[in-house]
């Protein structure tokens, strides 16, 4: 099991997701600076979440440009599962990996939180455990949006992968905590290999911090 | 040299430079000659009240600074506290009040940007943020722009930067109107054997600037409008400083990278009065003299001068000496993080301070007279006496409004839920927040281990102003029962002193009074003071603020199963009431809430009965005797129990033998409430027997309803949404 | 009537945003960059069309809300 997180300057979910992976899988993953070029065989890519370039001109847009960002384009489009966590899930946005954009929270605040997702699409290695998890999100820039047209497609390939649900999986707008088009929280490409998602399962690992819900999206991927 | 030398005559530049006439005439006589006019800006800088302490010191050095945990007393970036294992805990707070009135996001955010900066100085990696806020009434017209902005300032940096922002306290009251006090604190992880100072040593070692490109960032308003400086209009008008918390990440992991190596002989971080005081800090501290060439200095913006560049506070900018070996590796670190790397000059033997640009000497100052010479007064004092107390007509409160009352005052301004707030704030990044904002202390895991470091900060300014002794005591005493009733053995504090104008006896007089209640509190707890800063002259219109000694506590949990939060964790637990009930109703929120009067006397806190509860928490706490814990603070019983209710959703029945206001919302001092599980309560109860603790059973939890027998109920659900409505109503 | 509103930060206010853009864009191979700064646009459709009392009007709206005057400048054009 090889896996690797990308290190852009300004993230800073790096050292949690790392943890999170070592916990569950017993071995850490590299680290990788954005100036590199080049990603050997890898498992399991993760963007992590954080500012990137301190958010600055559009979030994710600066890091999408990085050298290390056409590699993970290459890895991706060659099968190999990469996540991409709050901030990394506004950069594979920005990669054209995923459809969509995220635009500022309805409340036109940063909000963190612990939430519900439920997972909506059942086959992809990330969303087999199909449950119903609670942890954090911690965004200003969160909320889904796809043109009618996108969203269509998205759905008719099934890859919406997470909705914003109550503690009993119930989608409704309470549960929406940032406005996000049909609740989406985290959607995949069209061969399922890339997932995205505003939440943060990295921070949910054990109870002590919280609850151990987001142990399941890396263990159905690393195990 | 060449530059416009001041005559004594420009008595107009002198003022307005801040500098009173004596100090100029002892700036001459040390110098042997009249400054010129970059000499004056820094010596305006570093004699103002702010980097002397001159009104202060006297009385800052009368507080107990030392202990058996102590490893860096107040001096240096900030306290340094052994946490066992090799461990430390680096951490203060400071204030940034003037600018965030001006500016309250951009004030705020370069705040916590400042504080940082001390806390990574030291070779710590910050992994937690505080605060202590005050703003006007909300009725008043800035209020709701000012705490918006304020707020989202603190969440725009530290989320940015990545420190989870995990506790604080904030409270409305109009002596703040004119004048809002933002205090941060940041506490930081490092190891004891790997601590960084500022005192530059070594003869001919590189003197580094990092960090970002200096500008016209914050030059001292007065200054700058004389006229010498006014050729460029608009443009060079004195800025707000805008804070750039990319960068200040990128400074981070630099200074951390290259704290791994032994490169770094001193490092002080740009702060207040920018390469003014952090130049001379080091050369004081190391007793060597400095010499600086400014042409080498960043700049962003162009044609800057000698004074522009001494006294520029531009944001993310570290000065150091380092090993000329390692030079090569230094710069190739921060061209990794993209950040500027500059040799500016060389550490001498002259213990002077010479600074040149072009070829040509701008000024040289002997460190000794900047530093030792610098004016300490005793200001005159008049202590106020503490306000009376009031008697309060039993017959004129009725028990059956009790509920109605515990409702107004759990969703007032002062009371209510902060959860708007600290909502904004990233509080889990760095996935080692144990206790979340909420609670009686925020908890942080030292990461990788299994203990953890718990943190308040806290004053109430109302108990200070009516009683500046009692209210300096109580809010060093609250912090401490904070981390006590969160399980950890409480170590340290920092102070953030904010007054209004010195020399106006009767606020010096509050200082000292302040200063006695602290050291009073501090010696008796063995809880010393580690770091702090002092704000003075927080006034508008002559009038000055409350006295506000924000006070942050830092203590040790070290197993953090042992961890307590307010939250009830089952049905059918008791309830205890730890400590004794006179039902004290003077100066208390339910006379300012209920009744609208701030009237009667500040409760008096008894250190014996305060350290003998405290310890018996512990014990507590060490036998698992408790399921959860909270200190009776703010609004008293009722309130507290409510929050822990709040907390969890889990009601309680309270029955208790007196039954009026004066039991339920007085706010005497050096009481907790605890949890304790049925099947528990013999041990429990002998436990206080052992050690003589007053204990009264007022109830059980149940489920889902807050029950006063024989007044009435409500339900834990319909209070809570009372107490979260205000803040979202109110910046809507 | 169109009015355009540009409000930039003041001339020595730090631009972070404008740093990094420029570091970006050099990043990618555009030479010749001195600097970056970045502001905001605002386009706002008034009814009538008396030009100097619309400016007042501008004027007026950017001081009291769409500036923040201690950091920020700002420019008005109708057309």
């Amino acid at each position: 099991m090889k896996s690797h997180v990308i290190v852009f300057p300004g993230s800073n979910c790096d050292r949690d997701v790392a943890v999170a992976i070592e916990k569950i899988s017993g071995s850490a993953p590299e680290m990788i600076w954005h100036k590199n070029t080049s990603i050997e065989h890898s498992d399991l890519i993760i963007v992590p979440g954080g500012f990137s370039y301190g958010d600055y001109l559009r979030c994710g847009a600066i890091a999408s440009t990085s050298p290390i960002m056409h590699e993970v384009v290459q890895k991706a489009k060659a099968g190999v599962p990469v996540i991409g966590i709050c901030n990394g899930f506004q950069i594979l946005i920005e990669t054209s990996l995923l459809d969509g954009a995220l635009i500022r929270n309805n409340s036109l605040s940063f909000i963190c939180r612990d939430i519900h997702i439920k997972a909506e699409n059942s086959t992809s290695i990330f969303t087999k455990n199909n449950i119903i998890a609670k942890m954090p999100i911690a965004h200003n820039e969160g909320n889904y949006f796809a043109s009618t047209e996108t969203l269509k497609k998205i759905k008719d390939h099934d890859q919406i992968a997470f909705r914003y649900c109550d503690e009993h999986g119930v989608v409704n707008e309470q549960a929406n905590p940032n406005g996000s088009m049909e609740n989406i929280a985290g959607i995949l490409n069209d061969t399922k290999n890339v997932l995205g998602l505003m939440p943060h399962p990295e921070r949910a690992i054990e109870i002590n911090l919280g609850g151990d819900d987001g142990k399941h999206i890396f263990e159905s991927v690393l195990n | 040299m060449t530059s416009t030398w001041i005559h004594k005559t420009e008595q107009s530049l002198v003022e307005s430079h801040g500098l009173k006439h004596d100090e100029f005439d002892n700036i001459v006589k040390g110098l042997g000659r009249e400054p010129n006019l970059t000499e004056l800006g820094i010596f305006s800088a570093m004699w103002n009240e702010h980097c002397s302490y001159k009104s202060s010191k006297f009385w800052l050095k009368k507080l107990p600074t030392t202990g058996e945990r102590v490893v860096q007393g107040p001096g240096e970036n900030a306290g340094v506290i052994d946490i066992d294992d090799g461990d430390v805990a680096v951490f203060k707070m400071e204030s940034h009040n003037h600018p965030s009135y001006i500016e309250p996001y951009q004030g705020a955010a370069t705040g916590v940007g400042g504080i940082l900066r001390d806390i990574f100085t030291m070779g710590a990696r910050p992994v937690a943020n505080l605060n202590a806020l005050r703003f006007g009434e909300p009725s008043h017209p800035k209020t709701k722009h000012l705490l918006a902005g304020v707020v989202e300032g603190i969440g725009g940096y530290g989320n940015c930067i990545g420190i989870p922002t995990v506790g604080g306290e904030v409270n409305f009251h109009p002596s703040y109107n004119g004048n809002i006090l933002v205090n941060a604190m940041t506490v930081g992880i490092a190891k004891k054997d790997k601590i960084f100072y500022s005192a530059a040593a070594g003869i001919g070692n590189p003197v580094v600037y990092v960090g970002s490109k200096t500008g016209r960032d914050g030059i001292h308003g007065a200054t700058m409008a004389s006229a010498e400086f006014d050729d460029d209009s608009e443009d060079k008008k004195p800025t707000v400083q805008v804070g750039d918390p990319f960068t200040e990440k990128l400074l981070l992991e630099a200074c951390l990278e290259l704290m791994k190596e032994e490169a770094i002989i001193a490092i002080q971080d740009m702060g207040a009065a920018g390469l003014t005081s952090s130049s001379i800090e080091m050369a004081s501290k190391g007793n060597v003299g400095l010499e600086i060439d400014l042409t080498k200095v960043p700049m962003r913006a162009s044609n800057m001068t000698a004074y522009e560049l001494m006294l520029s506070e531009s944001q993310e900018r570290m000065l150091m000496v380092i090993d000329p070996a390692k030079e090569d590796m230094a710069r190739k670190i921060f061209k990794k993080w993209d950040l500027e790397f500059e040799v500016i000059g060389r550490v001498t033997d002259t213990k002077n301070l010479v600074l040149n640009m072009h070829g040509k000497e701008e000024a040289c100052i002997p460190i000794n007279i900047l530093v030792e010479d610098a004016p300490e007064y005793q200001r005159d004092y008049t202590i106020s006496e503490p306000t009376k107390d009031y008697t309060i007509d039993p017959n004129s409160l009725n028990a059956e409004t009790i509920v109605d009352d515990l409702i107004k005052m759990i969703s007032h301004p002062n009371l209510c839920s902060r959860r708007w707030i600290w909502e904004q704030y990233d509080h889990m990044v760095m996935a080692d927040t144990i206790v979340r904002p909420g609670s009686d202390a925020a908890v942080v895991r030292v990461h990788g281990t299994n203990k953890a470091i718990a943190m308040s900060t806290d004053c109430s300014p109302t108990y200070c102003k009516h009683n500046s002794f009692e209210g300096g005591k109580h809010a060093v005493v609250e912090t401490w029962r904070n981390l006590i009733a969160s399980g950890a053995l409480p170590i340290a504090i920092t102070d953030c002193m904010n007054f209004g104008n010195p020399e106006k006896p009767e606020i010096m007089g509050q200082f000292v009074e302040c200063i006695r209640g602290m050291t009073e509190a501090c010696s008796a707890l063995n809880y010393p003071v580690v770091s702090g800063n002092v704000s003075l002259y927080n006034e508008t219109n002559g009038e000055g603020i409350y006295p506000t000694p924000a006070i942050g506590g830092v203590g040790l949990i070290k197993n953090i199963e042992k961890t307590k939060t307010i939250a009830f964790k089952k049905i059918d637990s008791a309830i205890y009431l730890i400590g004794k009930t006179e039902g004290h109703l003077g100066n208390s929120h339910f006379l300012s809430i209920v009744q609208n009067q701030e009237i009667g006397s500040t409760p008096i806190i008894n250190l014996d009965e305060e350290l003998k509860n405290g310890k018996f928490i512990l014990e507590l706490v060490n036998k698992d005797l408790i399921l959860s814990s909270h200190d009776v603070g703010e609004g008293g019983l009722l309130v507290a129990a409510t929050e822990m209710s709040m907390s969890s959703g889990i009601g309680v029945s309270i029955n208790t033998e007196r039954k009026n206001h004066a039991y339920y919302f007085g706010e005497d001092q050096g009481r907790y409430l605890v949890e304790v599980d049925a099947a528990d309560e013999q041990k429990f109860k002998q436990v206080a027997e052992d050690h003589k603790i007053t204990i009264e059973l007022i109830g059980r939890t149940i489920d889902a309803y807050l029950m006063i027998q024989d007044i009435g109920k409500v339900s834990v659900k319909d209070l809570k949404s009372e107490s979260e409505k205000w803040f979202p109503n109110f910046t809507r | 009537m169109l009015a355009k509103i540009h409000i930039t930060l003041k001339k020595d206010v730090l631009d972070p945003q404008g740093k990094v853009i420029a570091n970006s864009l050099t990043d990618l191979g555009f030479g010749g960059i001195q600097s970056v700064r970045q502001g905001k646009y605002i386009e706002i459709i008034l009814d009538g069309d008396d030009k100097n009392a619309a400016t007042v009007k501008l004027n007026k709206m950017c001081e009291k809300l769409l500036a923040n005057l201690v950091i920020e400048d700002y420019s008005v054009e109708i057309n």
